[in-house]
């Protein structure tokens, strides 16, 4: 993957953070900018004539050479068209009056051989002028050429992406899973605890200036307290103890979630904030695929800690105990398993586990107050996928979802690969009802 | 502070467009929840289709309006069957998470800028479509006493909105007291008792679906309708939930609890506003504690709270009868 691919990524993940706060029209612009190489930056200059915009560029390799001699025709509203060729600079500009949508498209016949456009979809960029006496900056985003980059290439590194996506919406939807399992909660309020988490690494790190690692660590074992044990001793167990019913709990997490998400955003504002260390960290050429180090680190962690919460499923006699309830709490209870201690247990892992994956998207992509929000909707469609309260179809759903979410832009455009995957959610839910791993008897 | 402003922008709320949104969005979450026991968490789903079907027919094909509301509510239908097929059979936490993924669907796909050029992208679209509707408005000078105050086409969309509001709970209240909706209620309590008396479950349910549905679209018209114009990201997640608060405030599976929700929920919103807003901007509120801009969030940490309290300690709302409503996810 080309390196301006990765930040074209990120700054589409921004985008998608920051949608709430800027204007509509602005992101028009702003989709724009992010199709700027790595190596541009922002040009201040002075503002132009009131009733005058002014549509410019630069046209630079991947080596940051100016490429003179390219055309750009630019149409516009009422007819309008120009057609502008770039000076020894590179750059081009045209001052436009009316206001309206201009797209300027790039003549690539004109590139030196082995520079083309490494996205072929922006050989045509779109401007909203939506008032006079602004300047518009429009990038056309040149390297090797996506030739190079080949369909083999792409699907390696989209593979390695959703694998990693897929883990990190796994460990959201082990925690929430079994808290589905025991307690029967429809935890809508899940995706908070991934944003708690990210911000308390995001202080402790940029704030209180501990070093990444540890400020994680403390974020993790505050995510399993708050998030997880004073969570449930204060909020869901004395819910339970009055006998609330689930759908009722289900309402309520609704209702503690938009309270944490509103919360977290008059606390620490809008914007998406990255920590300061790691912040520009170069990927590593892997083969086929390039990838940070701190993604790896990450990654590796928690796949760890994945592992860690499967044995402790499976051979632990409070796993085996969280199991039991899951199954049949009346039961489990009666057989002398303390059902309110299981829950606790199940609580604190939940969290931790969520809390980590919070901490994966912080330190990788940045972290701002609808990150949990974002991650909720996929971490539901990968449970429901995997089926309701099964903990390892809860791992099996957040592979296929990370999966298909990443390989799907393989085919469709990048901003629908969230709508690919809950079309398949829903696709599979009409051939198994209860999921992919989930038990018939399970469902109404 | 000025006590009358604040009386006035609140009272302007509790009668205006918003309640008529909500009640609406509320009237059809009633026919699912409230009567037949479907959570669908995708109802902001159907006040967009409703919305961009407005808007679409009118800008891009220059249909009437009068026909695009026709196209509305057959595309609300189309939809209901879409959605009903693959998750009616669906246990009820199931069926949330898949409508909420199928109203996500609709939001992400209208702001798409693949179909830019038909449904505006992220812009949404904005323009004159309810010309037809606003030239029959006979109050152009609109209303201004002290306590209420809407310009004329508000005042023109508040009076047919409410009177829309009163005809569709009239409707609702005969389907609901007939034995179709008796069927509806019993399916709510216990679905395996309805189908051993010979009674085809999924068709009942298909049925409550679409009309909710259809409902919800026509809350769309209004949204669209009111604000000339139909922004994507207005149909979030957060719409549905901020209906369900609007249903669960009157209470559920009662014919006025939209009505009286949605009233009471803008009357709330707007007052606590108003007055954080007025207790701001005359300093009563320091300024460290709430900054201008962070009074709307402060709303919704409230809203939030609100249904928090709301569920835990009064489950049946206002009018709500605790008996009726012994719902269960795992029943």
């Amino acid at each position: 993957m080309h390196p301006s691919d990765a930040l074209t990524q990120d700054l589409e993940r921004d985008l998608k953070f920051t949608r709430k706060k800027l204007s509509a029209r602005f992101i028009l612009v702003y989709i724009a900018l992010i199709t700027a190489t790595a190596a541009l930056s922002s040009i201040a200059s002075p503002a132009h004539a009131a009733e005058t915009t002014k549509l410019y560029g630069v046209i630079i390799d991947s080596a940051e050479k100016p490429i003179s001699g390219v055309n750009v025709s630019i149409a516009g509203p009422d007819g309008f068209s120009a057609k502008v060729v770039t000076d020894s600079l590179g750059a081009w500009e045209v001052l436009v009056t009316a206001k309206g949508t201009y797209a300027a498209t790039i003549n690539e016949g004109d590139l030196p051989s082995g520079q083309a456009l490494t996205d072929p979809k922006k050989g045509t960029i779109k401007a909203n002028v939506f008032m006079t006496g602004v300047e518009l900056r429009l990038l056309f985003p040149i390297g090797p050429g996506v030739e190079k980059a080949t369909r083999l290439e792409r699907s390696a590194q989209l593979t390695v992406d959703g694998l990693i996506l897929g883990l990190i919406i796994a460990l959201a939807a082990l925690g929430l899973n079994l808290i589905f399992g025991t307690t029967g909660l429809t935890n809508f309020a899940h995706g908070e605890i991934l944003t708690f988490a990210g911000l308390l690494t995001y202080y402790f790190s940029a704030i209180v200036k501990l070093p990444v690692a540890l400020a994680a660590l403390v974020a993790v074992i505050l995510s399993a307290f708050i998030s997880g044990f004073l969570q449930d001793r204060y909020l869901w167990r004395p819910l339970r103890k009055r006998g609330t019913g689930l759908i009722a709990m289900l309402v309520v997490s609704i209702g503690f979630a938009i309270f944490l998400r509103y919360f977290f955003l008059f606390l620490f504002g809008g914007d998406t904030r990255q920590l300061p260390q790691y912040a520009g960290q170069a990927g590593l050429e892997l083969g086929l695929v390039n990838i940070t180090p701190k993604s790896i680190l990450t990654t590796t962690i928690g796949i760890g800690f994945i592992v860690f919460a499967t044995l402790w499923l499976l051979t632990t006699r409070m796993g085996k105990a969280s199991r039991a309830v899951a199954d049949n709490p009346a039961l489990a209870s009666a057989s002398g398993i303390d059902v309110q201690k299981v829950i606790r247990a199940v609580w604190i892992l939940g969290a931790a586990l969520a809390g980590y994956a919070g901490v994966i998207v912080t330190v990788n992509q940045g972290v701002s107050f609808l990150m949990g929000q974002d991650m909720l909707l996929l971490i539901f469609a990968a449970v429901t996928l995997g089926g309701l309260g099964t903990a390892n179809g809860a791992l099996v759903g957040s592979l296929i979802i990370g999966l298909f979410v990443q390989l799907s832009t393989l085919f469709i455009p990048t901003e629908l690969k969230y709508v690919g995957a809950l079309v398949v959610l829903i696709l599979i839910l009409i051939v198994r009802p209860q999921g992919i791993l989930g038990r018939k008897e399970r469902i109404g | 502070m000025d006590f009358l402003f604040v009386i006035q922008q609140t009272l302007s709320a509790t009668l205006g467009v918003n309640a008529i949104i909500f009640a609406l969005a509320a009237i059809g979450l009633n026919m699912h929840f409230g009567y037949t026991g479907l959570l669908n968490f995708g109802q902001a789903g159907f006040l967009a289709i409703g919305a961009y079907s407005v808007a679409v027919p009118v800008i891009s094909f220059g249909l009437s309006l009068w026909v695009a509301f026709l196209i509305g509510i057959f595309n609300s239908i189309i939809f209901a069957l879409l959605l009903g097929v693959p998750t009616l059979r669906l246990r009820a936490d199931y069926l949330a998470i898949v409508t909420i993924a199928f109203a996500e669907i609709v939001r992400q796909v209208a702001r798409s800028a693949t179909f830019n050029d038909s449904l505006g992208g992220s812009d949404g679209i904005t323009g004159k479509f309810g010309k037809e509707f606003f030239d029959l408005n006979p109050f152009k000078g609109g209303l201004a006493i002290p306590i209420l105050r809407f310009n004329g086409n508000d005042l023109w969309v508040v009076i047919t909105g409410w009177i829309l509001v009163a005809i569709i709970t009239f409707i609702m209240w005969i389907m609901v007291n007939s034995p179709w909706g008796r069927v509806m209620r019993a399916i709510r309590e216990d679905e395996d008792a309805v189908r051993s008396l010979g009674k085809n479950v999924y068709l009942y349910k298909m049925q409550s679906l679409i009309i909710g549905g259809a409902i919800g679209s026509i809350a769309g018209f209004v949204y669209a309708l009111s604000r000339q114009s139909v922004q994507p990201d207005n149909y979030g997640t957060a719409l549905t939930f901020f209906a369900y608060t609007v249903l669960i405030l009157g209470g559920a599976a009662r014919v006025f609890a939209p009505i009286v929700g949605a009233m009471i929920f803008w009357f709330l919103i707007v007052f606590i506003e108003q007055i954080l807003r007025e207790g701001v901007s005359s300093n009563l509120i320091p300024d460290w504690l709430i900054g201008v801009n962070q009074v709307g969030q402060i709303r919704f940490m409230l809203m939030g709270l609100g249904l928090m309290l709301l569920m835990i300690f009064r489950p049946q709302g206002i009018f709500g009868d605790k008996k009726e409503l012994a719902l269960d996810a795992r029943a």
